[in-house]
């Protein structure tokens, strides 16, 4: 089951990155980088079978790391929406000068 | 040599696989946010049933805990707080030419995945056959991630801690308002 796990891990990792760059609302695009978070969560676990459970202990960390990052980000998107009224990548380009 | 996998446990696998590629899916071709996050609840879950089809029984039940649980549970809670549950308000997608520019990068991405998943493995990573399968007969499915966790990892597992304190601080911080700062 190696070979379909990461097929199915490749196809849900390019839904996210395809989500990423066809979408412009700031919440979408967060949850679309969870998606991808989660498809290299099961090519850990699908590796882990085969070559012991370090892999299980890597998803863990990842699994660490997207809920620190998803606080620190909604808190970032909550900050803009209270300065722009918009959470549309279009209308935020603070970085234009 | 192939191990041989009887229908019931194929047909499961294949099954949410499905589940889990459709809702993905309608996930990022949903206008409204919530039904967005709903259905990417769905692939989370599809997604926790092939952990425990992979013999990974712990990550399946972190994976509803934490993914579906917590995480996208404060997802919908900052939709609802911004109160941007109605799909009119933000007609969201971009144009024709981004998205077919989008679909050529996904489709080039893919088969470079799996060109880079049909190359051989080196010899010197190989491991015998049943060596995951032995150390789950050992240590049982959360033992055997627990004992790497906590004896080769610990480092990496205390300074996880510190960074979910620097994420709850950085996140305070960012949410409080302006006007209070003063008081």
């Amino acid at each position: 089951m190696l070979a379909e796990s990461l097929a199915l891990s490749a196809v849900l990792f390019v839904i996210g990155v395809v989500g990423v760059l066809i979408r412009r609302n700031a919440i979408i695009i967060f949850m679309c980088v969870e998606l991808m978070l989660n498809a290299v969560n099961l090519t850990f676990v699908a590796f882990s079978r085969v070559y012991g459970a370090t892999g299980q202990v890597f998803v863990v960390f990842v699994m660490t790391v997207a809920a620190a990052e998803a606080a620190v980000g909604l808190a970032i998107i909550i900050a803009i929406f209270r300065h722009r009224q918009t959470v549309n990548l279009q209308n935020i380009n603070l970085m234009k000068g | 040599m192939q191990p041989y996998y009887s229908l019931y446990y194929t047909f499961p696998f294949y099954l949410f696989g499905v589940i889990a590629i459709a809702s993905a899916l309608a996930f990022v071709t949903r206008k409204s946010p919530v039904t967005a996050a709903l259905w990417l609840v769905n692939t989370m879950f599809s997604l926790s049933v092939l952990f425990v089809l992979l013999d990974a029984q712990f990550i399946g039940v972190m994976q509803v805990l934490v993914y579906a649980g917590a995480i996208m549970v404060v997802f919908l809670f900052v939709i609802m707080l911004l109160n941007l549950g109605h799909p009119s308000e933000i007609a969201d997608q971009r144009g024709r030419w981004p998205t077919l520019v989008a679909a050529a990068i996904g489709i080039l991405m893919i088969a470079e995945i799996m060109v880079i998943a049909r190359g051989k493995v080196a010899s010197r990573f190989q491991v015998p056959p049943d060596f995951a399968a032995e150390q789950m007969q050992q240590y049982g499915a959360i033992g055997t991630v627990a004992r790497p966790l906590f004896n080769e990892y610990l480092l990496a597992f205390e300074l996880t801690s510190v960074l979910l304190l620097v994420a709850i601080a950085g996140a305070v911080v960012l949410g409080r308002r302006k006007d209070t700062r003063a008081g």
